[in-house]
Formats: C-alpha cells, structure tokens, sequence
C-alpha cells in the first residue's frame, strides 16, 4: 500500500514501496514470479525504515506522534482490553467526544479506562474536535477517576491531545478551573493511576490526565509544555523555526526518561506504533498489567503519599 | 495602614529606581484622566475617575497586604537552574535578575494581616512575565507545606502569563508539584485564598490559580487559561467585549468575587478571619 508512508521523512521508503507496488503489478500483469525480487525489495525497505526510525529526530518524532494512523484510545480498548462499557457525561453539561472512558477489564480484572480520542477522518474530528476537550470532558474525565477510587479499581490513562480546547465555550465554562481541579485531584485520588502518553502529550490539557503513580510514554510519543509550533512563534516569532523549538524543549520519551519525568518508555514496532497497532497494543498492555500489578500491592494512603512525593521532588533549582 | 506612611524606608527595586517626583503629572490609560502621581498612588494606582486599576509590583502587594514590619521572605535563596540547557535562558536569567530581583517570579513569605499570621506568596509578573518554572513551583509547595506544619492559612496573589516554556516539561510538572502540595491544605482544614490580578493565564490559571477555598480578582484583570490570540486564531472571529476579564469570570461563576484594590486587605482579613474559625482566634495571640 503506497500511501504507508506519508511523512516528509519517509520520502526514500515511499519510493520502495512504490517499486515493490509495481513489481507486483507487473507480476501479475505478466504473470511472471517475481517472488525473489519483491522479497529482496521488502528486505530493503525494512531495513531502511528501522534504520530511519531508529534515528529519528525530535521534530520528525512529532510527527510520527501526531499520525493519523496512530492507535488512539478507542483501538487500545478494542484490541488489548475486553468487556468496555462506555460511560458518558459530566453530569453537568454535556458529554464532550474528546474524552472517553468507563469501565473495561485487563488481564480480567475491572478497571477504569480514560483517554483523549481524535477522530479518523473529518466527520469524526469534528465530533471529537480533533480530540481537544471542553471543560465538560475533563469534569467527565475527574467523575470516572472518583467512580474507581470508590471501587478501588485502578484508573488508567491514555493520552493524546494538542491541548485543552482554546475557545470561547471552553473559557466561559472554566477551563482553568477543570484543568486545575483535575491535577489537584488527582495527586490525593486513593487508588493506582497509570498514565500512558500514547502520542502527543499537550501541555495542561494532557497533565489533567497525567498526574499518576506511573506515567509511561510510548517510544515515539512526546510531551511538551507548548508545541514547538507555539514556542518558535513565541520566542523566535516565527512559525517555521519549530525544529528548533523541537529540539530545544526536550519533548521526545527519552528526554523526559533523562528528565526523571516518566517511569518507562514502551518500545514501538520498528516503523512506529502506526504500521502495528497490535504488536503496540501488547507491549502496552504488558506494561500495564505490570505496573497495576505492581501497584495494587501498595496500600491507598502509601499510594498517595509516594506519589506527592514524586511530585514534589520535580524541578531543577538551587540554593545560593 | 503602611502604605500611606511616608517615611517609610522603600522595600523596593522598584521603588527605589522610581526618580520621577512626587508631583509629576500621570495620565489615565483607561479614560484619560490627568492627575498628580502622588494621587494615584495614594488610590493604590486605581485612576480616581474611572476605577481603572493599573498593575502595581509585587512589593506593593506584599505591603498591602501585610501589618507593617510583619513581612518575614522564605526561601529567597532559590535560583533557576537551567536543566534544558536551553539557548539564551542563563542570559535571560540574568537580565531578570537585574531587573526584577532575584527572588524569581515569586516572593514567598510570612506576615501578619490584621495580626492573623498567615503564609502569603506574590508573584512578580517583572520577573519573566511572572512565568511558572521550577523556583516558583518549589517555593509555592514549601510554603503549603510550612503552613500546613505550622497550620497557618495561605495566600497567593497571582500574576503570570503561564509555563516557563525554557524549563520545558519541568515547567509543566511545576502544575503538579504546586497542586499536590497545596491539595493537603484543603484535607486539613486550612485556608487557602487566591488573588487573581492582571494577568493571570496559562499554566498558572490552569493550576494553583483556580483551586482556592476562596478565588477573588482585581477589577478588569485579564484571566483565563489560552491566550486571546491563540483563541482568535482558533476559532476565526472576534473575541466578545470583556472576554476574559476578572468580571466576565465572575459573571460566568468561575471566582467568588471581584474586589476593588482598596478593599482587597480587609476581605481578604474577614475571609481568613471566617475560614480559620475558632483554632485560629485561639492561636491568633502568638506571634510567629
Ligand atoms: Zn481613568
């Protein structure tokens, strides 16, 4: 399929697969085997793109976080949890599609699930506003979290989302005041909280999912107080300078693993978590099961105090 | 009250730089209105025609906002690193330092307000546009935790345009860190005030901003969590008349109140007074 590769950098892997494409085409056409030559070209691609993406750099790691074939929360709740029964609303507003959650289970145990969801194609993205939450969302997002911790059933959260919505219905409801209520409240919620960042990690509006005792990033994911996008056009007033930017905000998993801001990096499938939404759903999966293991032994109380301890060892300062 | 004392020895870079006379004359951005500097500082730079309140230092809010000779700073001794190794930051560190203070993007600190002692941290929007970075994220849960040990109430005056963006993700986690410390407080029983004033955005609205037990604004502050040119350009049209302004957030039920600057000492006195209930009244006596 020519169009698997549709990022800047994937240039020379697009003209592989499109002599691969031909091959095939010609094989049948002529209906000579060219069984060998197909392989040997597939070899060679495969080849090219681990090594492409063994090396990528922080900008094309944005880009790789932002695909649109990325597996978003909903295809995590289909392949690597069963039994998910949405629920929907904050009991307030309304039911905001950028955030969704309820109970599912994993390894047969219940837990409650809460992700940003962007949508597949421009229908559903409007619906979902490219994933970007209202207020509502994350007010549906803290009433889930505290219908577990009354269960004591684990909370895991998987996020991906530019940000909070910037918007006039979003101001008016409070934004700030969601945002803060959530991270507030997460860091005193007595039950285990793993967060995974599954693409892009925006700022406040992935935070109000992130406060936890585990937050892990997948490979190719980033995580970011502003994109590079906003801090090229902040600092440098210029747009185009977000490699820059990229470079400079040390988004990337590994830097925030450096940083001591994250627990662990889920390794992607060699051409990114995109090209196999399975082989990325176990790893996930893996590391989840080992963690709310891990978890589920630590009492509520302990829990919550490691975790504003976690917190409150974040930063880097001096004392002159 | 201190702040009409004359003689009073000036706490302030800011003040001390100040070489205009007292005399000069200043005009009103909000309607024009000509009068003598002395005047509008005595109106706690509140334009007496139009009510316009102009922005006022940090050190003007910490002397408002405590008994004169109270004011006790913590932990001015906390400095920026810089983790990201993030091009110009050192520099830009440095021209703050020179112009600002180098207390950071906040002063923290304990005083006396009416005689109640209570913890009180300003942010000096001077310093870096009052931006959230890993000082001012430490020396926010340090006082939560002190006030929580020593059981005093907290109060916070805000001003900040949001995230330190060159301490990266360290910024971000400042929102966290803050939170985490400051949530105890409300699983104590202690009171926590905050002032929004002009402005109060991003990171730091989205955060410790917002989770007061009591949230008052200065009029006509601009408040809100996304800028108002990230908004214009998202959305595609003009952003209504006020948007965002300390009114607009009390209208929409999102503060407790706005309180003219004149008023802001004795609300804020009455509110702890209420909060802090008879423990306090109790306590009152002792001094720190
Ligand atoms: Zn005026």
């Amino acid at each position: 399929m020519a169009t698997a590769y549709t990022l800047e950098f994937e240039k020379p892997l697009q003209e592989l697969d499109r002599q691969i494409e031909e091959l095939r085409r010609s094989s049948t056409e002529r209906g000579t085997d060219l069984t060998k030559e197909i392989t040997a070209l597939e070899a060679k691609l495969a080849a090219q793109r681990d090594e492409i993406y063994l090396n990528l750099t922080p900008i094309q790691r944005v880009m790789v976080a932002r695909h649109s074939r990325r597996p978003y929360t909903l295809d995590y709740l289909s392949t690597i949890f069963t039994d998910f029964i949405e629920l929907h609303g904050d009991r307030l507003f309304r039911d905001d599609p950028a955030i969704v959650g309820g109970w599912a289970r994993l390894g047969g145990q219940s837990v409650m699930v809460i992700g940003h969801q962007k949508g597949r194609d421009t229908k559903d993205n409007l619906r979902r506003n490219f994933g970007m939450p209202h207020p509502e969302g994350y007010r549906k997002a803290l009433r889930l979290m505290k219908l577990a911790a009354r269960f004591g059933a684990p909370v895991l959260t998987l996020i991906d989302t530019d940000g909070a919505y910037p918007g006039l219905g979003a101001e008016e409801r409070g934004q700030s005041e969601a945002l803060a209520r959530n991270i507030l409240e997460m860091s005193v919620l007595p039950t285990p909280i793993v967060a995974i960042v599954i693409g892009v990690g925006g700022s406040g509006g992935a935070l109000a999912l992130g406060v936890a005792d585990r937050v892990l990033m997948l490979e190719n994911s980033i995580y970011s107080v502003i994109s590079p996008e906003g801090c090229a056009a902040i600092l440098w007033k210029d747009a185009s300078q977000r490699e820059r930017a990229a470079a400079a905000l040390k988004l990337t998993a590994g830097d925030l693993k450096r940083l001591n801001v994250i627990d662990e990096i889920i390794p992607e499938p060699p051409g990114g978590a995109h090209t196999d939404h399975d082989a990325t759903g176990e790893a996930v999966r893996e590391a989840l099961l080992r963690h709310v293991g891990e978890l589920r032994k630590v009492k509520p109380d302990k829990l919550v105090r490691r975790r504003a301890e976690k917190y409150g060892a974040m930063g880097a300062y001096t004392e002159a | 009250m201190a702040w009409f004392k004359k003689e009073r020895k000036p706490r302030t870079p800011v003040r001390e730089r100040r070489e205009v006379p007292a005399d000069a004359w200043e005009k009103c951005d909000g309607c024009g209105h000509m009068d003598i500097r002395d005047k509008f500082e005595r109106a706690l730079s509140v334009c007496p025609e139009c009510g316009k309140h102009r922005r006022i230092s940090a050190e003007e809010y910490i002397e408002l906002l405590t008994d004169e000779g109270s004011w006790r700073e913590l932990w001015s001794n906390l400095r920026s690193e810089d983790p990201l190794l993030f091009e110009s930051y050192p520099e830009r560190l440095t021209k703050a330092i020179a112009k600002a203070g180098p207390a950071d993007a906040i002063y923290t600190g304990i005083g006396r307000l009416d005689g109640l002692s209570y913890y009180l941290g300003v942010m000096n929007f001077a310093f870096m546009g009052g931006s959230m970075g890993s000082v001012v994220g430490e020396k926010i849960a340090r006082l939560a935790r002190r006030a929580l040990q020593k059981k005093r109430p907290v109060v916070l005056v805000c001003a900040s345009g949001g995230a330190r963006m060159q301490e990266g993700v360290y910024s971000l986690m400042q929102m966290a860190k803050t939170s985490a410390a400051l949530a105890q407080l409300g699983l104590h029983g202690i009171p926590f005030i905050t002032i929004l004033t002009d402005p109060t955005t991003g990171g730091v609205s989205a955060s410790f901003a917002m989770q007061g037990d009591v949230i008052l604004a200065e009029p006509g502050a601009l408040i809100g969590f996304a800028g108002q040119r990230v908004i214009k350009q998202t959305i595609g049209q003009d952003l209504p008349e006020g948007f965002q302004t300390a009114e607009f957030l009390l209208d929409h039920g999102q503060i407790d109140d706005v309180v003219p600057r004149g008023s802001l000492r004795d609300t804020t006195a009455r509110l702890l007074r209420h909060m802090q209930g008879a423990r306090a009244r109790y306590e009152m006596a002792d001094a720190v």
